[in-house]
């Protein structure tokens, strides 16, 4: 194998027959890289899918209303739910064991914000202490929301962190004083939102505070959980659904709707629809699988359809060589070894490419459904391997039946 | 140098058998020149193929050079075709996609000699048949007589004992079968044993000894007054 006169001896001959060494190559390189592309954008696709969910925890439960479209009990279609503070402590009465956070919110979608000179215009929510863990939000500096700021109804604001990028201009924000609709709010903290931009331009302020500035009274506009993760995730699944239903029956009982009015309130829940795309996923990746496996099989039947040609070609060759002195085994490593040399180098040669292309053009890709398309540097090796293994097996046979044939049958081949 | 005794062989195709050497004996000493003639189909191939290990007899005796040549394995099989035999035949057989050189250097790779000995070697024989100019030329390049002085070196580079050729001349023209048998003649001079099968008895009568075959059987055999191929051309 390491044998200098043999690998010199082989790279004549192949180089002395480039167009043959081309296809073989081509035919390898292009299997590698395709399968290597296939499952660089299943892995992009799922990659995608996944931040979609990592936005906010994956267990979260969140409840909002709308207007009925059934009449109900007496009352009137048409007729906005308006969620109270009551609704929430209904729910969060009925289920405090399987509950892990929970948050009622109160926001104004379009709220001025001012820092001395700079205005902005951002989406002002006042919450609970812990939104921090549903909306999965980082603090970059400071605080998130507390306790404290709830009881007291502080005007205190934690602000996203294109925010303090847009107003602050890289001045530290923390016990700044911004105005919201005029009014001052000491900032106590950044954060950051695997949301991206659209998260990060809001304003954080307690729920009280919010409901006493906006005049909201007891009114909230939505609530949201999450729920305590079971081990198993279909059993999470399982129980989440159920206390999304429950919830669901709840607050349409204590605000008189129609259980099959679908608009007035609307339960989402997250674990469900994440079960539903990582199923979508696994789909995905399989019929991936399905179409890259198939190329390498057709990589491995065309390795070996070229071998067979090859040596059939060769075999007047074969005779002359063994007429010389060469020994039958020596011929069968001849083939072999450039086989195994071609198929190895072409299928690295596409491996790179392959890993090439989704580099490059991987963060190009500015789709939500399609982020960081990579491939597993071991699977992709091992493909190689293993076409470079089948075909050195399909080269086998028929090398080996060419070299033990008399020399006389193999000179007289035409 | 060459001894057989009572060679036999059939070829079998489906049912029918072909017996085509009936019991063959003769013997070849050291520094020899011998023609095999005979009609077409009398065996004279079937002969010197077997006498080259290129195929094997079905019974009989077979001695080369002291050693009985019978159910060898590969390994020694190709030890002594690389370094007791020397073959030419009339298609020449050389390696299409190698140059000139590169087929003459083949027989020392199979020997193991290294690659600058290989060819210091290879373009010695080439020389020798006149052909040193046109070492990196491919068999396709060249004409079907410095095909065959191609061949010749080749068949002489691992410096074999014995030299066999068949019909060497057999796709030549009058003027380059004489040039090749003036080679032939040369190295005989030099002593090496040489065979040569051939049906032309110009080319027979330079050779020292026309064996003669007819239906599988040698019918007569007997040295010849050789004439100088270089008084041809
Ligand atoms: N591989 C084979 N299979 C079957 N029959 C064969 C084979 N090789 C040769 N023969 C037959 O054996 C006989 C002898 O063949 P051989 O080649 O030895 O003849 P030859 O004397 O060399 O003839 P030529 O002068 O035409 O070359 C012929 O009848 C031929 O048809
Ligand atoms: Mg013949």
């Amino acid at each position: 194998m390491f044998d200098l006169e043999r690998w010199q001896e082989i790279f004549e001959t192949l180089s002395k027959n480039k167009l043959r060494t081309f296809l073989t190559g081509l035919s390898v390189a292009s299997g590698i890289f395709i399968l290597v592309i296939l499952l660089g954008f299943s892995e992009g696709i799922a990659n995608g899918v996944k931040s979609q969910f990592e936005q906010d925890a994956a267990n979260k439960i969140s409840v909002w209303t709308g207007v009925t479209t059934k009449g109900y009990k007496g009352l009137n279609p048409g007729r906005y739910i308006q969620l109270k503070n009551s609704s929430f402590d209904a729910v969060e009465n009925g289920y405090d064991d399987y509950l892990e956070y929970r948050t009622k919110d109160y926001m104004i979608w379009g709220g001025t914000v001012n820092y001395n000179n700079e205005t902005g215009n951002y989406r002002v929510r006042g919450t609970m202490p812990d939104n921090q863990f549903i909306e999965n939000a980082d603090m970059g500096s400071g605080r998130f929301i507390s306790q404290s700021d709830i009881n007291e109804s502080k005007k205190v604001a934690v602000i996203g962190n294109k925010i303090k990028t847009d107003l602050f201009k890289g001045e530290d924000p923390i016990n700044e004083n911004i105005q919201v609709f005029g009014m001052n709010f000491k900032v106590v903290g950044v954060f950051y939102d695997p949301g991206g931009d659209r998260e990060e331009g809001q304003v954080y302020i307690p729920l009280t505070t919010a409901q006493k500035v906006f005049n909201a009274g007891e009114n909230i506009r939505n609530m949201a959980f999450t729920v305590k993760m079971a081990d198993d995730f279909d059993e999470a699944v399982a129980v989440s659904n159920a206390i999304a239903l429950g919830v669901e029956q709840k607050i349409k009982e204590i605000h008189t709707v129609a259980p099959d009015d679908v608009s007035a309130v609307r339960v989402h829940n997250t674990l469900e629809q994440a079960q539903k795309f990582y199923s979508l996923i696994a789909t995905i990746r399989a019929v991936f699988w399905f179409v890259g496996i198939g190329t390498i099989i057709a990589g491995i039947v065309g390795v070996g359809n070229i071998m067979l040609i090859i040596v059939k070609e060769r075999t007047k060759e074969i005779g002359i060589r063994k007429a010389l002195g060469a020994l039958p085994m020596s011929i069968v490593g001849m083939i072999l070894q450039e086989s195994v040399f071609v198929t190895m180098f072409s299928g690295l040669f596409g491996l790179i490419f392959g890993l090439g292309l989704l580099e490059l053009v991987g963060p190009l890709i500015e789709s939500d459904f399609i982020k960081y398309p990579q491939v597993d540097f071991n699977i992709a090796l091992s493909t190689v391997f293993l076409l470079v293994f089948a075909g050195a097996l399909a080269g086998f046979v028929p090398a080996y039946r060419a070299a033990m044939i008399k020399p006389i049958d193999a000179l007289r081949d035409e | 140098m060459i001894e057989i005794k009572d060679l036999h062989k059939s070829y079998h195709m489906g049912s029918n058998s072909l017996h085509v050497l009936k019991g063959i004996n003769f013997n070849v000493k050291e520094g020899e020149l011998v023609s095999i003639m005979g009609s077409s189909g009398s065996g004279k191939s079937t002969l010197l193929n077997i006498l080259g290990m290129l195929d094997e007899a079905d019974e009989g005796q077979y001695i080369l050079d002291g050693v009985p040549i019978k159910n060898l394995n590969e390994k020694i099989a190709a030890k002594y075709r690389n370094e007791f035999l020397g073959f030419i035949f009339q298609s020449f057989n050389l390696i299409n996609y190698k140059s000139a050189l590169d087929n003459v250097s083949m027989p020392l790779y199979y020997k193991g000699v290294k690659r600058k000995e290989r060819t210091e070697k290879a373009m010695h024989y080439l020389e020798k048949v006149g052909l040193a100019q046109w070492s990196h030329h491919l068999p396709s390049e060249l004409s079907g007589g410095q095909k065959q002085r191609v061949a010749i070196a080749r068949a002489l580079a691992s410096d074999p004992k014995v030299l066999l050729a068949d019909e060497p001349t057999g796709a030549l023209d009058t003027k380059t079968s004489y040039e090749v048998m003036e080679l032939i003649q040369g190295i005989n001079d030099e002593g090496k044993t040489i065979l040569v099968v051939t049906h032309e008895d110009d080319i027979a009568h330079m050779t020292k000894r026309i064996v003669n075959l007819k239906d599988g059987l040698i019918i007569d055999d007997s040295p010849v007054e050789q004439i100088r191929a270089s008084a041809h051309v």
